[in-house]
């Protein structure tokens, strides 16, 4: 049993702040797609009322999940695709490799699935002779160094040109000192393709929306990977989280309309692909994964996450995650989203990343579902400090600070002025912080006297 | 290994109180001809037009464009290319080709898309797995928006369905645009009735 | 009306001319104004840490307090924040519901219910960068934002407008958090610098000679920010720019 190690945000953050031209790109292009995103909702006079209907439509979904599951693997199997079930990662991976060891296929060509990352697939697969090709460009650049996708859309938006020339250098072959970005691309490109056409391939998806009415998994990329992964190889394998269940075909209309524009500020993506049934001669299975899902529904205050339609638009928004990277993160969801979702799967392991925000509530505000983020987020700090898991500070400290403010006398007593004040308030995190105050920035002045001694001296005191 | 059984009553047990499903409204529309728009989103996307009376212009057009020598797979009846296409083609024998040309069923003006199912593709791979993509399509056949779209019948017998927008693309490193990420990389829209 | 005065811990400790502009501003406009002396803190600290349970003793003390009012005033958008939201440690009688419906904001008092806009013994000739904290923006609504569209609308702003010789910059990010967060500012100390560092910079890009914002808080950070890096920017709460302070 290895000891869970806790996350520390606040460290990798820190480490990331470092690389001042890494950090300050970072930032820059993701506020760059927050803009973007703003331009289109704002262009829309519907928006607010289309985040109002993907809201209701996710909430009457998922309370009502059981039976559009149903609902959903019977129409699959009626269009001839094989529907599994997979409680667990493990199950899910054991599927995959199920399917593709009984038809003597082994290598895998796959578009990016936050689902397949989650479940650690790829870790999986390879010790067992699959080898699996990542075919997005962020994707395939975070697989070949070893890395979680720092960001559900753009995975490799943490890092520069020359660290991708310098990576591909080492791992396909290309010219380390050559970071022109179309040279790169197109290496990728080419080094990618042959995978396509291969022989004893298989071709999996992931699942950005399933419909129950037809038993459509929808899939939306720019690359045009997901459609190549599943149109050339025999075998067509979707991944599936139960949270990607929608009623029908119409409430496309709302989510196809919203999540490009959340993610990347444009209408819509390259490619919207609807598969409902294999090709004629080829077969198509669709995997629906738990995986912790239906024990986050049951939480009341949490399962409101399970909304998240993946558009990244959180992540885009807040300040913290622009400054840290999402692989400060330590899992394969960051940044807002990741804050909520995380602690479901591991609580102390993520304990520091409620905390690691300021609650602003930018998040809430541009998620087209209207998940509550900074909500949960501070509901999240509560439970983690009822389970005395709060990274930062022990729980005495916070009781003795909390008795202190109880008391008016004992309160007084520590702020007395004169030169005091600042060194004397309540002392509630584990270490001084003056110091760590004083890292980055002066420290206010010691006023000579406080307000309430201002008052006493200078007015009647209240009845 | 799980059965479904199991799988759904967990799921049963968790989900929350039933919550109502919300009336699906039909928004307005924005001003402006439907051509128009569409180019206008088209053009955003990377996508590019022309105008052509026949199919023969068609194939003139491609042909100094992309060149006499171009390996042309259609799948539009009429319009020959240097490769023959049945549903029974084998996906991976288009790795080779220059120039697809398909047929949309219709676009989206909203959008700039295109959309397609295995009958205008009729071998799904002509979409991605060439290098430029020519795409004929009737303007007569241009429907408002994305709310009109997924009202159609069309997504109820198609296997496959797509709505493709543009040629592909990606912008992974620095944010720099890239056409020709995996799939094509170019796209053409030929108005023709 | 019965209206008392709420002073913020810090401000109580740190920057007490705040909580005198606030006590003199409401008096220049004609109030009686108390001053509870047996208060505290409104509890933010514990609660926003996760540890509720410790943040009763504080929220009893401040209901105890500002019980017989009808409005409890407080230059602080993020402890009126905490009061109207998140003041649930105690138990909710209907004297600590009254006391949480009755707490406003400085700005938010005079903006709605003093509706008062002139300020006529005020005069600010500088060029001013406007903060509003996200708690103002976000939680008690005082301005839009810019993430969700609409008419746009400031209350500070419309309390700062007439004030003589004032002239506002327009930064890049108007509402982006500034990154004090409370204890954030201390446990994530090096994503709060940076926060703080763009802030400043993002006014003074602008053309800003002052800071202007109605949360100390933001502003004690923004300024040790600015102080560190020798950046030429001048700190001031809006409570004592609208009660006459010249510089």
């Amino acid at each position: 049993m290895t000891k869970t190690v806790r996350i520390d945000h606040a460290k990798a953050a820190g480490a990331f702040l470092q690389k001042a031209d890494h950090v300050a790109f970072h930032d820059k292009r993701l506020w760059d797609l927050r803009s973007k995103r703003d331009a289109q909702a704002h262009g829309i006079p519907e928006w607010e009322a289309l985040r109002n209907l993907a809201s209701g439509i996710k909430e009457h979904t998922l309370s009502n999940l059981a039976d559009y599951i149903a609902q959903f693997a019977d129409q699959a199997g009626k269009n001839g695709v094989v529907v599994h079930f997979a409680a667990d990662a493990e199950e899910h991976n054991a599927i995959v490799y199920k399917l593709m060891s009984e038809r003597g296929m082994t290598t895998l060509v796959k578009s990016k699935s936050m689902l397949t990352d989650e479940c650690y697939m790829r870790d999986y697969l390879e010790p067992r002779g699959i080898t699996v090709m990542e075919t997005d460009l962020g994707e395939r650049i975070q697989q070949l160094d070893h890395q979680d996708p720092s960001h559900m859309v753009v995975p490799a938006v943490h890092k520069l040109r020359a660290d991708v020339a310098e990576l591909f250098g080492k791992t396909i072959g290309t010219d380390p000192k050559n970071s022109d970005i179309h040279y790169l691309a197109e290496s990728q490109r080419m080094n990618t393709r042959p995978y396509f056409v291969r022989e004893k391939t298989a071709g999996m998806t992931g699942c950005n929306f399933a419909v129950a009415e037809t038993g459509t998994v929808v899939v939306c990329t720019n690359e045009g990977n997901a459609d190549l992964s599943a149109n050339v190889p025999p075998l067509h394998i979707a991944s599936i989280g139960i949270e990607k269940l929608i009623p029908t075909i119409a409430d496309l209309g709302v989510f196809v309309r919203m999540l490009s524009r959340s993610a990347l500020g444009s209408p819509i993506t390259q490619y919207t692909s609807h598969f409902r049934a294999p090709r004629p001669g080829t077969e198509m299975h669709f995997i629906l994964v738990d995986n912790g899902r239906s024990e986050r529904l049951a939480l009341e205050d949490f399962w409101y996450s399970l909304k998240c339609i993946r558009c990244g638009a959180c992540m885009n928004t807040c300040p913290v995650y622009r400054r840290s990277g999402g692989l400060s993160y330590g899992g394969t969801y960051s940044g807002p989203i990741g804050a909520i979702i995380n602690p479901t799967y591991d609580l102390k392991r993520y304990s520091s990343l409620p905390f690691a925000s300021t609650l602003n509530g930018s998040c809430t505000n541009v998620c087209p579902t209207k998940v509550n983020i900074h909500e949960q987020i501070y509901k999240w700090r509560a439970v983690i400090a009822e389970r005395h898991e709060v990274p930062f500070v022990k729980q005495e400290v916070l009781k003795m600070a909390g008795r202190l403010l109880a008391s008016p006398t004992l309160y007084r007593a520590t702020v007395a002025s004169l030169g005091g004040a600042l060194k004397r308030l309540p002392n509630f995190v584990l270490y001084n912080p003056l110091n760590i105050w004083g890292r980055g920035r002066d420290l206010p002045e010691a006023p000579a006297e406080t307000f309430h001694e201002w008052y006493k001296k200078n007015r009647k005191p209240a009845k | 290994m799980t059965t479904r059984d199991a799988f759904l009553a967990k799921i049963r047990a968790a989900q929350p109180a039933a919550r109502p499903r919300p009336e699906l409204p039909i928004f307005p529309s924005p001003e402006g001809d439907l051509q128009t728009r569409f180019i206008a989103a088209l053009t955003t996307m990377g996508g590019t037009t022309a105008h052509a009376h026949s199919l023969a212009e068609v194939k003139e057009m491609i042909a100094a464009r992309f060149g006499a020598d171009a390996v042309v797979a259609s799948a539009v009846p009429g319009l020959e290319g240097t490769r023959v296409l049945t549903p029974d083609t084998a996906p991976a024998s288009l790795q080779d080709v220059d120039v697809g040309v398909v047929r949309g069923r219709f676009g989206v003006a909203e959008t700039g898309s295109a959309w397609f199912s295995e009958d205008e593709y009729v071998v799904n791979s002509i979409g991605y797995l060439v290098q430029h993509l020519v795409v004929l399509l009737d303007p007569a056949q241009l429907v408002d928006g994305l709310q009109q779209v997924y009202r159609r019948p069309d997504f109820e017998s198609a296997r496959y369905a797509v709505l493709v927008t543009g040629p592909s693309a990606t912008a992974d490193i620095e944010g720099v645009l890239i056409r020709g990420a995996q799939g094509v990389r170019s796209l053409t829209v030929v108005w023709i009735q | 009306m019965k209206v008392a005065l709420f002073v913020p811990c810090f401000i109580d400790a740190f920057y007490p001319q705040i909580g005198i502009a606030t006590l003199e501003l409401l008096e220049r406009l004609g109030l009686d104004v108390d001053y509870p002396q047996d208060q505290t803190c409104c509890g933010q600290p514990m609660a926003n840490s996760g540890a509720h349970a410790d943040a009763a003793g504080a929220e009893r003390v401040f209901a105890r307090n500002f019980a017989d009012y009808d409005y409890v005033v407080g230059p602080s958008a993020s402890c009126t924040h905490h009061v109207r939201e998140h003041f649930t440690a105690i138990e909710q009688t209907s004297a600590v519901q009254k006391v949480r419906k009755s707490t406003y904001e400085l700005v938010e008092f005079l903006h709605d219910v003093l509706e008062v806009r002139d300020f006529p013994w005020a005069e600010f000739p500088h060029r001013v960068g406007l903060h509003n904290s996200c708690s103002a923006v976000r939680h008690l609504r005082e301005t839009s934002n810019s993430e969700v569209a609409g008419t746009p609308y400031s209350k500070p702003r419309a309390l700062l407008e007439r004030v003589k010789g004032i002239e506002f910059v327009s930064p890049a990010r108007p509402d982006e958090c500034c990154g004090f967060g409370g204890t954030f500012s201390v446990t994530e100390e090096a994503v709060s610098v940076r926060m703080g560092q763009d802030k400043v910079r993002d006014h003074i890009g602008a053309g800003a000679e002052y800071i202007v914002s109605g949360d100390m808080s933001c502003l004690m950070h923004q300024q040790g920010c600015a102080e560190r890096m020798k950046l030429d920017a001048k700190f001031i709460h809006i409570a004592q720019v609208l009660n006459g302070a010249r510089a």
